[in-house]
């Protein structure tokens, strides 16, 4: 990895698929909920497996697991909505909250039977959770964290792409001669697709035979988070971050300020975060949070890669730098070369004159 | 109780270099850390060596250099180190790795049993978190992922408590040793080694494995060979179609440059005028803001 070349194929690959690997067919998304709540990156990887599954011309499933009950069936519904053309509906008492031991073996055996070539799961402590468990049991290739997944055309293989260590670089990841292909995604990375609910599909039940007295691993209490108060990156539509540029902490008030006429969430680089301007729940990018916002503001942000990937989906980018060549104007929308000291109150007082506040 | 705690020595991200014109990575020169989040887990298993005695061996599979971690690691008290190394082990992915580490567990455990394994959460560069899961399956070891408390940990009935991050909240979990823990960062705060600590890592032997002490049984299972995943292509981001549109910016006259850039916006970017238009109406509403 360290002495690759820009846009150079490192060597030649070639999948060679013998035997049972030639069975593996259609693509999978595991539907992950805990506690009923369905993690809304499982519909987002439903509509990029569904591009996946259109182009290599296979099903669609979804991988719905948990307590038998109505719930179930709700998310097997949920799942063709979102594009899934079958669903197996995995029901155990003991699958009622996540536990590694339950959940790998039912997965493990379900890819055993049913053989997908391509298996997607949210990247959340869950899906991580499980993925790596999944793939070591099946002992196939797990890409963690993509950003971009294709199929390529001549050899009908995954190409799972994700930023790499060094701040600027992007590296595409094949699994060769295994399957399945499994990869992990983050929240919000790919777009919500929108639901059709008329849609339908088949629902295949699957016992996966468990014995709650075989888990040795025990759920004693679960006490689940207190939102109120927390930053809703994720969903925010409008958002202003602050990077290193910044200079000192004291500076960040501007970023806070601008936020506040705009009613913006504040977002931050992670080296802002390092230097201790703002707090980590704030980081934006590969190994914070992904966003989606109609306006993002940059202020003394580089655009290093991993910045870059949680951020760009964002329908304006406006992007405020001193550095006439920094990376980030190669992405914005709109570029302000300035100082972002003397930018951001003059930023704050047009929007504030424009909304008609103080 | 026998407690072994992987570690991986990493570049210090603050200083990695992308060299300008080709494109690579510029590690000569940078200096090489034990992977943050692996401090955790090297306090975590401390702190209940301390208070329950036994033993703690940190690991590390990588090139000889690797050997400075693991000094490293002594020097915060750490009982012993093992650094797994050998050429074939180059070019591993996490299936690879796992492998080797997980044969190397189990060789320690021919000498004393492990009843906890402890890795970071994940590392600065592969940045996968799946070598923890994967050593866990290998060994058939209860797997707690996330953790951010050790609750309790009772020898006798061989077993622990844990706080796990999950999704929504957090689980409280019982389970049995042998266990092994992927520990959150924050969690705790990584002592100062004591001098005879460091006295100690500084003179310590530090054993060196290959791939038969390790006790590897499949050479097919390790480094390139053993990896289903291999990187095709390393790229640098395209750019948009669309350069940035500059705005002129004179600092005599600030506003004057981001008058300019809304009025640009609200013409080019509907989406983002009607977003505004949003927070206009609610003006004064009270906008839930800190
Ligand atoms: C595995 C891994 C994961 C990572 N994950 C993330 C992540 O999730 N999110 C993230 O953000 N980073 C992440 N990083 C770090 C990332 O590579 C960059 O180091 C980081 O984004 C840089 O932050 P920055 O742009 O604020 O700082 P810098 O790179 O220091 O850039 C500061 C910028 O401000 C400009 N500037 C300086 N002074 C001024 C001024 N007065 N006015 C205007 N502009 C000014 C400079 O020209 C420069 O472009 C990760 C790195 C690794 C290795
Ligand atoms: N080469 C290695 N040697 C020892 N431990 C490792 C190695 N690679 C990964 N680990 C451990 O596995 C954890 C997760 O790594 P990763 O899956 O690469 O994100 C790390 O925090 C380490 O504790």
């Amino acid at each position: 990895m360290s002495n690759a070349k820009t846009d150079k194929p490192i060597k030649k690959r070639k999948v060679k698929l013998e035997g049972d690997l030639l069975n593996y067919k259609g693509v999978w998304v595991l539907v992950e909920s805990e506690r009923g709540h369905v993690h809304p990156v499982s519909w987002e990887l439903m509509g990029q497996g569904r591009l996946l599954a259109d182009q290599l011309g296979v099903e669609l499933c979804g991988v719905v697991m948990g307590a038998p009950g109505p719930e179930l069936q709700a998310q097997c519904e949920a799942a063709f909505a979102y594009g899934a053309d079958r669903c197996y509906r995995v029901a155990s008492p003991v699958l009622a909250d996540y536990r590694n031991v339950p959940y790998t073996q039912a997965l493990t055996d379900l890819v055993n039977q049913f053989k997908p070539e391509i298996m997607l799961l949210g990247a959340t402590t869950l899906g991580r959770d499980l993925a790596g468990s999944v793939a070591t049991t099946l002992k196939t290739g797990l890409t963690a964290d993509c950003t971009e997944l294709a199929i390529d055309p001549e050899d009908r293989c995954l190409l799972s792409t994700r930023p790499t260590f060094g701040g600027s670089l992007l590296c595409t990841i094949v699994t060769l001669n295994y399957r399945p292909q499994m990869a992990t995604v983050r929240h919000r990375v790919m777009p919500m697709p929108e639901a059709q609910p008329e849609r339908s599909g088949l629902i295949v039940d699957v016992d996966p035979h468990l014995v709650e007295t075989d888990v040795i691993t025990k759920i004693l209490d679960f006490v689940p988070d207190d939102q109120s108060g927390k930053p809703q990156l994720p969903y925010a539509e409008m958002i202003v971050s602050g990077g290193k540029g910044l200079g000192k902490a004291e500076n960040f008030k501007l970023v806070w300020d601008l936020a506040k006429t705009l009613g913006a969430e504040v977002g931050a680089s992670r080296a802002a975060i390092h230097a201790g301007w703002i707090a980590a729940d704030r980081q934006v990018g590969q190994t914070g949070k992904t966003v989606r916002p109609a306006l993002y503001i940059a202020a003394g942000i580089s655009g290093a890669i991993q910045h870059r990937v949680g951020m760009e989906a964002s329908d304006c980018i406006i992007a405020i730098n001193n550095d006439p060549s920094a990376p980030i104007f190669d992405f914005a929308h709109y570029a302000i070369v300035g100082d972002c000291v003397q930018v951001l109150p003059a930023l704050r007082k047009t929007f504030a004159a424009y909304l008609g506040k103080p | 109780m026998n407690i072994v705690v992987c570690i991986k020595q990493v570049p210090d991200s603050t200083h990695i270099r992308v060299h300008p014109v080709t494109n690579t990575i510029m590690r000569q020169g940078v200096p090489a850390v034990i992977n943050p989040y692996d401090l955790f887990a090297i306090e975590a298993a401390l702190q209940i060596r301390d208070t329950h005695g036994g033993k703690v061996t940190v690991i590390t599979m990588g090139p000889p250099p690797a050997a400075v971690a693991l000094r490293k690691a002594l020097a915060y008290g750490c009982d012993e180190a093992v650094l797994i190394t050998d050429k074939i082990f180059s070019g591993a992915d996490t299936l690879a790795t796992s492998y080797v580490l997980a044969s190397a567990i189990a060789t320690l455990g021919k000498e004393q049993p492990v009843d906890l394994v402890f890795t970071g959460k994940q590392t600065i560069d592969g940045d996968t978190a799946q070598v923890g899961p994967g050593i866990a399956k290998r060994l058939n070891l209860e797997l707690l992922t996330y953790v951010s408390k050790i609750v309790a940990v009772n020898r006798e009935a061989g077993k622990i408590q844990v706080e796990r991050r999950a999704e929504g909240g957090v689980q409280l979990l019982e389970t049995r040793l042998p266990a092994l823990i992927t520990m959150l960062e924050g969690t705790n705060e990584i002592r100062f080694g004591s001098a005879p600590d460091m006295f100690r890592a500084a003179r310590a032997e530090i054993r060196t494995w290959d791939r038969e002490s390790a006790g590897i049984e499949d050479l097919k299972k390790v480094g390139l060979k053993g990896s289903p995943t291999v990187v095709s292509r390393v790229f640098g981001p395209t750019p948009r179609a669309e350069k940035a549109q500059q705005i002129a910016f004179d600092p005599a006259a600030p506003q004057a440059a981001t008058d300019a850039l809304l009025e640009k916006v609200l013409a080019e970017i509907p989406k983002v005028g009607k977003e505004l238009e949003r927070h206009k109406v609610e003006a004064g509403a009270g906008a839930n803001h800190e």
